[in-house]
């Protein structure tokens, strides 16, 4: 029996929620790439900056990874290649503990440089402190899932690749299950929103540097060169006087 | 052959009186913003002296430029493409603010508040990071003049002239090495940028940053070796010398240049080869970087190079420049130039003409005549300690290079004080350095005469293209984003969108004036704002004060017709 609430929190919220996220990059992209920056605060402080960064920044990503095999992949579909249940939940638990010690060990010293040292103190924006606050409170729930329901077992056994996943998946794919959520365990669903109110806030902050992740890098030439020809908003020369032998510049 | 041209800088270091006028100009023309107090396009250093930041030189310590790997090939000294990313939560090797300087302001409102007392009050300095008040102990020239020459033990060229000459070289001489940008041909700040911000430009060769391309990795300021990379810590974004670009591309020289009091900055075009520079930086020996960087430029006068100038889109007026260009002449004719550290590999492309001043103080000093070629010779020879530490700014060590400059610079003297002194000039003073009368006149008026038109040979960005460049609008200036007749200001409100280009602003406020016979800005509309530098001052236009949230209210009177019939 799905009540209105539960709707509204698992359906509406989650695409006005993601629409914010998607309209939000693409208004800030289009008006403030100049403000599309890591505001890195190393110039400031780099003794605790050494530590906590690489290990929330690394922490994080291998949550993101983590994330997208549980949230991504069906069950069905480990289980085709015969990967057992309890294989697969050992594995989660202890790369999703490992990972997710990193991330809030990281982040923690992050925050204590952030708050003791005056000078990166007083560049933090107030919009940081709000992000700072929404993703802490998701990093606490999800640590808290994989802690209290993989570990400890609280919660009699609650497999979310069969509840949360599934509702994860069919937001993408119009298969809408708020009834999955709203039978989920508490903090699987405070997760869950605290996440889908981090994604609105997304664009908005200082997080949007993660879409600028410069894997190009890899690939490119050292050097660019630019001609003035090819800069932003400017035409192409109008045809005028030729020179006898085409030329390209 | 592909021939690209490049704008670059020579610096006469016996005409530098460390006056700081162009630092001075240069900040005041781009770096007096919050988030760059510390950043200095231009500074000019002491030598002997740490410079700015501190011990930037040490590439040991700093991993700035290139280094060759043991299979001979060039790769970034702090790291290939691979560290460079992994390293990029934490960037190892980033200088901190202590290593520039804290930059501060001081309290005045002290001085005009504080109640009447009997002693007068201070202005305490504050800090411009953290806004408390704070001890000043370092700045960017601190060490200026030698001030405190406990420091000079930390500077890492000293380091490498050996222990025992140190004190009789203190003793002996300092000079000034001002510094910009050094535009490398093959740089590594563009080559450690993650994102691809950094650019060179294809026309003059001008190292930028594009702002809305930056992400703040901070990767260039641990790549240049030369520390003329700087993060603007308010916007987060890398900033360095533009080589005032907007002034180049209309035909004047830098600011910096412009300004400078001894007139020792020379400015124009050389003509390079770019197949060969990934080949003449990669080079063994750094002894050879000098003569391998040296065969990088083309000659302008030969009809090969023209012609492929031309196939490589280069305009006629543009090689007539590069063929009239004190750079070259100072490079590759006379060979009195030398680059700055060519050791790190990067081509850098400010040269120095190293100072003679000093070796003529000391020769002074014994009261021998110091403009006696002969004497000036044997002191370059004996002399060794000056020589080897600017052998170590110029050549990578190799004093052969130096002694050869300074030998000519010297010759240079002494042959013209002959003529001066209204005798025959003696044509074996230059002959001494391989030079005929000829060369050596030649030489002399660019180094000595060097008129302003003979210093900046500078030729304009081409005439075609002028509609590209920022300060000229050669089209119909309402023909831009979000242009009049096109919505005003941008979906949100006043100051979104696209940035309106200087010039149109300028023409629409001064057209707005001149024909409008009320006071300005009295129209409707976001245009009509008023643009308070250059506001007549008559009456109190509804432009003057817009409304929070849309058009300022209705005008008191009728406006001119406002746009709508521009051409």
């Amino acid at each position: 029996m799905t009540t209105t609430l539960d709707i509204v929190l698992w359906v509406v919220v989650p695409y006005v929620c993601l629409a914010i996220f998607i309209t939000g990059h693409a208004w800030r992209y289009r008006y403030d790439k100049f403000g599309w920056t890591t505001r890195s605060s190393q110039l400031y402080e780099s003794k605790l900056l050494r530590w906590g960064s690489p290990l929330f920044h690394f922490g994080i990503l291998a949550v993101f990874a983590g994330h997208v095999m549980g949230l991504g992949i069906p069950k069905s579909w480990t289980d085709a290649v015969g990967l057992s249940e309890s294989v697969y939940h050992a594995m989660a638990v202890s790369v999703g503990l490992l990972a997710g010690l990193a991330t809030v060990v990281g982040m923690s010293l992050l925050i204590y440089r952030r708050r003791t040292n005056g000078a990166v103190f007083g560049a933090t924006t107030r919009m940081d402190k709000t992000m700072y606050l929404v993703l802490g409170v998701v990093i606490f729930f999800g640590l808290w899932n994989t802690i209290g329901s993989g570990v400890l077992n609280l919660y009699d056994h609650y497999d979310y690749r069969e509840g949360v996943s599934v509702w994860f998946r069919g937001i993408f794919t119009f298969q809408l299950h708020p009834e999955l959520m709203a039978e989920a365990p508490f903090p699987f669903q405070a997760h869950g929103m605290a996440a889908m109110l981090l994604f609105a806030l997304w664009p908005f902050t200082r997080l949007v540097h993660v879409f600028s992740a410069p894997l190009f890098y890899l690939w490119r030439p050292y050097v660019v060169y630019r001609a003035k020809s090819e800069r932003f908003g400017a035409r192409a020369p109008r045809r005028g006087w030729e020179k006898s032998e085409k030329t390209r510049r | 052959m592909r021939v690209m041209a490049q704008m670059s800088m020579v610096m006469n270091l016996d005409k530098c009186i460390g006056c700081h006028t162009c630092s001075v100009t240069c900040k005041q023309a781009w770096t007096n913003r919050t988030g760059t107090e510390y950043v200095w396009f231009n500074n000019v250093e002491t030598r002997p002296g740490q410079g700015y930041p501190r011990t930037y030189e040490d590439q040991e310590k700093w991993e700035g430029g290139w280094t060759l790997t043991k299979r001979g090939r060039l790769r970034l000294k702090a790291g290939g493409r691979i560290k460079n990313l992994a390293t990029i939560f934490s960037s190892p090797k980033l200088p901190s603010i202590e290593d520039y300087y804290e930059p501060w302001t001081y309290d005045y409102e002290t001085l005009t508040n504080a109640p009447l007392q009997e002693h007068s009050p201070v202005a305490r300095p504050m800090s411009l990071i953290t806004g408390k008040d704070m001890n000043i102990t370092w700045s960017a020239n601190w060490d200026d003049d030698l001030g405190g020459s406990e420091l000079l033990a930390a500077d890492p060229i000293l380091a490498k002239v050996s222990d025992k000459v140190k004190l009789a070289y203190e003793q002996t001489f300092m000079f000034y090495l001002p510094r910009i940008c050094e535009h490398c041909l093959n740089p590594s700040c563009a080559a450690s940028c993650p994102s691809g911000a950094i650019y060179k430009r294809a026309e003059d060769g001008i190292v930028l940053v594009d702002q809305d391309k930056c992400r703040g990795w901070r990767k260039c300021v641990t790549g240049c070796p030369y520390k003329k990379i700087y993060f603007n810590h308010k916007t987060g974004k890398a900033e360095k010398c533009t080589f005032c670009f907007p002034r180049i591309e209309v035909g004047l020289p830098t600011v910096c240049a412009e300004t400078c009091v001894g007139r020792l900055r020379y400015i124009g075009l050389v003509l390079y080869d770019a197949d060969k520079v990934l080949e003449a930086a990669t080079v063994t020996d750094p002894k050879d970087l000098l003569e391998s960087q040296r065969g990088v430029f083309l000659d302008p006068f030969d009809p090969t190079v023209m012609r492929e100038a031309e196939r490589a889109g280069i305009p006629r007026d543009w090689v007539d420049a590069a063929q009239r260009s004190p750079i070259w002449a100072l490079i590759s004719t006379f060979k009195v130039a030398l680059p700055l550290h060519p050791e790190y590999r990067t081509m850098p492309m400010v040269w120095y003409i190293p100072p003679l001043s000093p070796v003529v103080d000391v020769v002074q000093e014994t009261g021998e005549d110091a403009e006696e070629a002969g004497n000036l010779f044997a002191a370059i020879d004996t002399l060794r300690i000056p020589v080897e530490y600017l052998a170590e700014l110029f050549t990578a060590g190799d004093t052969e290079p130096v002694t050869g400059v300074l030998k000519k610079l010297a010759a240079m003297r002494s042959y013209m004080r002959d003529i001066n002194m209204g005798r025959p000039g003696d044509p074996s003073i230059p002959a001494a350095v391989g030079m005929t009368t000829g060369e050596m006149d030649a030489m002399f008026r660019l180094l000595a005469i060097a008129k302003y038109d003979e210093r900046y040979v500078i030729p304009p960005a081409h005439a075609e293209q002028a509609h590209n460049l920022e300060e000229l609008a050669t089209e119909c200036s309402l023909d831009y984003d979000g242009g009049p007749g096109m919505g005003g200001s941008g979906p949100f409100g006043e100051g979104s969108g696209a940035g309106t280009p200087l010039a149109v602003e300028n023409f629409r406020v001064l057209k707005d004036r001149q024909t409008s016979d009320t006071t300005a800005g009295a129209g409707t509309g976001p245009a009509t704002r008023v643009n308070m530098l250059n506001w007549d001052g008559r009456g109190t236009p509804p432009g003057l004060f817009p409304g929070r949230d849309g058009p300022p209210a209705e005008p008191r009177t009728e406006s001119a017709p406002d746009g709508q019939d521009t051409p």
